[in-house]
Parts: structure tokens; sequence; C-alpha cells
């Protein structure tokens, strides 16, 4: 973080690594989300909680660009990203991850690894062509494998490097998700149910490696519907209800907190 | 070890083996095919010229689409008409004055070089607003354009317009008259035309192609293809570059799901671009090389959509997203469906003494001999290369779908990414 702040922000939000305020989104005469607002502070894992339909994913899809606010904003590190897309997002150092995991099937585990990282020269059409310039190409091809079969082994990939990603299982495929998002050498991942369909072994190892990152300064946001994992990983938690937020606090306050309880049974809320 | 499976393993060590081996086996074949209908030496040095000058163009133009679709996906079935502006403008750009209808007369380097950009210009006009659509859409889209292209380019309207005071059109109905060809232009005093004594250079070669006992339209035949060849040799190693590169890895990751590649940071739209205009610049170079070795002037009604598809079934035998598959699909596809059965129907003619052709359907059914002068008579060879090509299709969908090397897995990056970082290494 290398903007100062202005006098009339308060401290509070010059600590945010990520800045939601007010976001809006309709979808015809339905209002997905609408209102949210939240700080994410640098090195934290935040989880994203609620009932389904409570507007979870467009809240990812409005934060990541996947969609477009119809009001509000979005601030990250300093810059104003509201509206931008994906990939310019994705470059600053933003990333996410998906619900299904979507693997790029045809192409291998290895192949999936090394296409994430960002500013590779050898995504120039000409620089991959000429000569000399191909030379410098191969050269950091060279610096990306070897980051990219550390990245492997971290998540212990390695023995599936050479197969198709598409051969892969379940929980393989999140593990690959994984591996391949934080290539691009992100400051914050958003997670969309990273745990959605692993096994308990390979959920205890996602775990691991989540906190072990956490402990390396990445921060995180999580949306997951296991309560356990939220409950003993994340801090603070935001619970969405109906498009809006509920509450937010530590897993003690939202534990206790009776709306979140009647949110989750389907009773009235009256905020 | 068997014959074949040494056989095979001597193919299988490199991709040059490969073609190599299918090539003198296509060229056996043929030459089988030219003894039997009693070809004399120069009848069967034509027939193999022929089948290399096919093969050369559908592998050139088959790696080509292999970029776009193989590679990236775009499902682009306007191939023909790339095709159609790098020719059509080459031809503006080079013929004569004094033709009709004219030319600019510009070198011949800076017509094929216009040629090229103009198609590729072109491709990436087209790419634009077809960003937005996906599969099926941009389909539709490219298939439009090529019409609209091939149909303005037979219009009326288009057959002579003045620019500058220079007048230059595309002939309409008539077609459009081309520069000689670079060969001809090595070889002959006055290029252009077909009474012109040989340069000294064209001298030299026919004496040595005549002690050989080959004619001099054939050995000139033989130049060009040769050229062809070196030019498939250029469009391969340009293709296998950008496919083994990290730009080669991001158009295969769009490819297979666009979101990731965008979520990743890729710029999306950019690659297919890029793709899109390379492309149709090598659509357009091969169209230019094609069909100004095979004469004098071009039809606009050359580039109907039949010719996307027969590029689309070299790509797809030789096994989308292979660069090495894209030249083995090519040389396979001209040489077996394309020119094949024209072969094929002229041995059993000449074997079988079969009758004229029956005036009905009904009638070719009555009997045996009847059904053969049918099926083999010269007006319905053109429908049975197209009943071919569907039984060999649907044949590799059912047993192969991904084609004669499709299964292959061509990583894509500069370095062989399964070297592994040993511990301790630098």
């Amino acid at each position: 973080m290398t903007t100062t702040a202005s006098a009339t922000e308060t401290q509070d939000e010059t600590e945010a690594l990520l800045q939601v305020r007010d976001l809006q989104k309709m979808f015809g005469g339905v209002v997905a989300v609408d209102g949210v607002s939240f700080d994410i502070a640098p090195g934290s894992m935040t989880g994203l909680i609620g009932p389904n339909g409570a507007g979870k994913s467009t809240t990812f899809d409005l934060i990541t660009g996947v969609q477009k606010p119809d009001s509000g904003t979005v601030k990250f590190d300093g810059t104003d990203i509201t509206g931008m897309r994906t990939d310019a997002i994705a470059n600053r150092g933003l990333v996410r991850t998906f619900q299904i995991a979507r693997e790029l099937e045809e192409m291998t585990v290895l192949e999936n690894v090394m296409l994430a990282p960002s500013n590779q020269q050898g995504e120039t059409l000409w620089r991959s062509i000429l000569p000399r310039t191909r030379r410098a190409v191969t050269e950091q091809e060279k610096q990306l494998r070897e980051r990219a079969w550390e990245t492997l082994e971290f998540f212990e990939l390695d023995h599936l490097a050479e197969e198709h990603a598409g051969t892969l299982s379940g929980g393989q495929r999140k593990l690959l998700e994984m591996a391949r998002v934080l290539m691009t050498d992100p400051d914050m991942v958003l997670l969309d149910e990273p745990l959605a369909g692993v096994n308990p072994t390979l959920e205890e190892r996602l775990l691991d490696r989540l906190d072990e990152l956490q402990e390396q300064g990445y921060t995180f946001l999580l949306v997951e519907h296991d309560m356990d994992v939220i409950m003993n990983n994340c801090d603070p938690i935001v619970v969405m209800h109906q498009g809006s937020k509920l509450v937010e606090g530590t897993p003690e306050v939202v534990k206790s907190d009776e709306r979140v309880l009647e949110a989750y049974l389907g009773g009235e809320v009256d905020a | 070890m068997s014959a074949v499976a040494r056989a095979r393993e001597w193919v299988g060590v490199s991709d040059v083996r490969l073609l190599l081996a299918v090539s003198i086996g296509l060229y056996a074949l043929f030459t089988f095919f030219s003894v039997a209908l009693g070809f004399d030496l120069n009848g069967t040095v034509n027939t193999l010229q022929r089948i290399t000058f096919l093969s050369a163009v559908y592998a050139m133009l088959a790696l080509a689409l292999n970029l776009q679709w193989g590679y990236a996906g775009l499902f682009n079935i306007g191939v023909a008409g790339f095709m159609a502006v790098g020719i059509y403008t080459m031809g503006m750009l080079s013929a004569s004055p004094q033709a009709s209808p004219g030319g600019l007369g510009l070198p011949l380097p800076l017509g094929i070089l216009g040629g090229v950009l103009a198609a590729a210009l072109v491709g990436a006009l087209i790419a634009i607003p077809a960003l937005r659509l996906k599969g099926d859409y941009l389909a539709i889209v490219t298939l439009a354009f090529a019409e609209i292209i091939r149909l303005s380019f037979r219009s009326r309207a288009m057959e002579e317009f003045t620019i500058a005071g220079t007048t230059i059109g595309t002939g309409g109905a008539d077609g459009l008259t081309l520069p000689a060809d670079p060969i001809r232009r090595l070889f002959y005093e006055e290029p252009g035309s077909l009474v012109s004594d040989p340069s000294r250079l064209g001298l030299e070669y026919f004496a040595g192609a005549k002690m050989l006992g080959i004619e001099e339209n054939v050995a000139q035949g033989w130049a060009y293809a040769v050229l062809l060849l070196i030019f498939v040799a250029l469009f391969y190693w340009l293709l296998v570059r950008i496919g083994n590169s990290p730009f080669g890895r991001v158009l295969k990751a769009i490819r297979e799901d666009e979101t990731v590649a965008q979520a990743l940071g890729k710029d999306v739209r950019l690659f297919k671009i890029k793709a899109f205009a390379l492309g149709a610049g090598l659509m357009g170079l091969a169209s230019i090389l094609w069909f100004m070795g095979e004469g004098s002037f071009v039809i606009a009604d050359t580039f109907e959509p039949i010719l996307t598809f027969y590029v689309f079934v070299a790509l797809i035998i030789g096994g989308s997203g292979s660069n090495t598959g894209s030249v083995l699909g090519g040389a396979v596809f001209a040489s077996l469906l394309f020119e094949g059965p024209n072969f094929v129907r002229r041995i059993i003619d000449n074997t079988f003494e079969v009758g004229s052709q029956p005036d009905t359907i009904f009638a070719a059914f009555g009997s045996p001999d009847a059904l053969l002068a049918y099926v083999f008579s010269d007006f319905n060879l053109a429908a049975l290369r197209i009943v071919l090509l569907g039984v060999v299709l649907i044949y590799l969908i059912q047993r192969r779908p991904e084609g004669l090397l499709g299964n292959r897995k061509e990583i894509a990056s500069t370095v062989d990414l399964s070297e592994r970082p040993q511990e301790g290494d630098q």
C-alpha cells in the first residue's frame, strides 16, 4: 500500500486491501445485491457466508468484473476498480477461483500452471517468433518452469504434471485451480467454495496450504457452505442474507447472533 | 520384430520422418495409378507434380486454419473469403495496366505483400464484431462475410472502377487476370507471354530436365511445386514456433475456457484478433501461391463455401490442434480424397469397359454394369467425391474423432516442461 490517505478518509479505510461500498445489482426486478459494504484487511482470511440466494456469488462477480454493478464502488489496493475488465483486475493482483473447478482439460497440468503468470514476454506474438526475443522468452520460460514445478510440489500434484487436466479427480482439480491462481502472483484471492466436493483428507491438505499461504502474507476471501471450516479458519466473517450484509464480525460474534440463525433457518429478519 | 513394427518405430521417432514416410507412400500409390493408366514418364511425373501441388496448398491452408480453429477454437468458416481477398488484392495491385481488367502494375513482391496484409486486415476487422460471438454465431458471421466477398468480387459494380485516374477492377464474372508467377519470371524472357523464349537460367534448367526425358512444361510445374514445398516448410516452422510459445498457450486456453483465461488476467480480445488476423493473412498467402501457380486468371466462384469445407476436412483428418497433423491432413486429403477418386474412376473405366451412363437412376439399378456406369460417369464424379468424403468423415468421427495426430500432446512452451529443475541447479 503506497497510496497516502487523504485527510477525509478514516484510518480504517486506508488499511483495507479491498474496500466494497454500497454495491447494488438488479436482475430485471430482482435485487440480487442490495447495498453491500465491507472492508478486507491485508493478510486476513475473511469468510463470506449466507444461505442460498443470499447474493454471495453475485458479489464475487461484481468485485472481479465479471458483472458490472448498477451502483457502488470497489477499491483494491487504493485504486477504484469498479467496472474494470476481469483480466485488468486480475493483473492488479486480485484473482478468483470458480465454484465448479474449471480446468483447461485438453492442456496438461503443467501447461495449466504455466499459463497463469502475468507479464509473460512470450505472450506478445512477435517476441515468440523472432530469434533474439525468443531467446529471452525461453529464459523466462525456464524460470517459470521452475516455479511451476515448485508450486505443483507444494500442492502435491507433481506426479500428475504431464497428464491432461481433464483426467484429474474433482479434488485434484480444486488443488490445480489453487496452484494456477497462485502462479499469477496475486495479492488477494477470492475462493468460491474451494472445498465443495473435496474428500476430508484432501480438505485437510487444502486448508493446511491455505493457512501456510496466509502466513506468507496472502489475503483470502472465502465463500464456503461448510460452517465448521468457516468458523475454524476465517476471521472476520461476513454474513449475507437476501442481498444485504446481515452481520460482520468474529466467529464468536456471528455464532451468537440470532439473526444469522434465523436467516439460515428461514425465519423473518428484522434488521 | 516384424517389418511393420520396425517401420512404425522408425516413423515414430520424428515428425519429419512421419511426413517423409507418408509422402513416399502417396508417391508410390500415384506412380502405380499412372502406370496402371498407361502414362509415359512425363505423364507420371506430371501426376506426381499435381499431387504435390495440391497437397502443398491444402497443407498451408490447414496450418493457417489450425491456428484459428485448432489452437484458439475460433470457428471460422469463411476461409474462402480470406483467400479471395488475398489473391484479388494481389492481382489488382500487380497485374499489368494493359490487361483487362487492368491492374496497378506494381512489382510482384509488393503485390503479394499487399494481398497478405489486406487479408490480415480484413481478418482483424471481422474479428472485432465477432469477438462477442461464440462458436456457431461466429461461424455464421464468417460464412456470410465470405459470401459477401465472393459476390462483391463478381458483381458488375466492381468489374472495373477508377481510383485517382487509374482504372482497376475485379473483372466481375469473367474473372481477374493474374500476373505471371515467380517461376515463369525466373525461366522466361517475357513471363507474361505464352510464346516467350526461355531465359538463360530457364534454358539450362530445361536442358537438364530434357536429359531426364522431362518436357518443359512439366519441369516448370515441378519447379513451382518445389517452391510451394518451401513455403509449406516456412508455414510449418512459423506455426510450430507460435504453437510452442506462451502465445500459443493462451490461444489453447481460450479454446478450452475463455472465462478462465480472462480470470487469469489474459486480454482475450487481443489474442483473438491477433490469431484471426495472422491466420487470415496466411490464408491469403496460401491462396496467392495456389492460384498464381494454377493459371493466368482466377474467377470469384472458385471461392464458394465448399472450398472452406475442404480445408476443414483436411484439418479434421490430420488432427485439429496439431501442426504436423495439419500438413499430414493436407497431403492425405488432397491426394487420396480429392484426386484419388478421379484416378480410381479412370482405372475402372479402362479395365472394365464401363458402358455409357444410363438415363435414369432407376435404370442404373437395373444391372451391375449399368450401376457401375452410372457411378463412374464423368458427370457423377464430383458427387462421388463428396460421398467418399462423407464416408471418411463418418468413419473418422466414429473411430478417431481426434484425427490422425490430434491426440498428441504438442506442449505449448518454448522449453521442455517435463525437464525438472534439479536440486542445486544454478
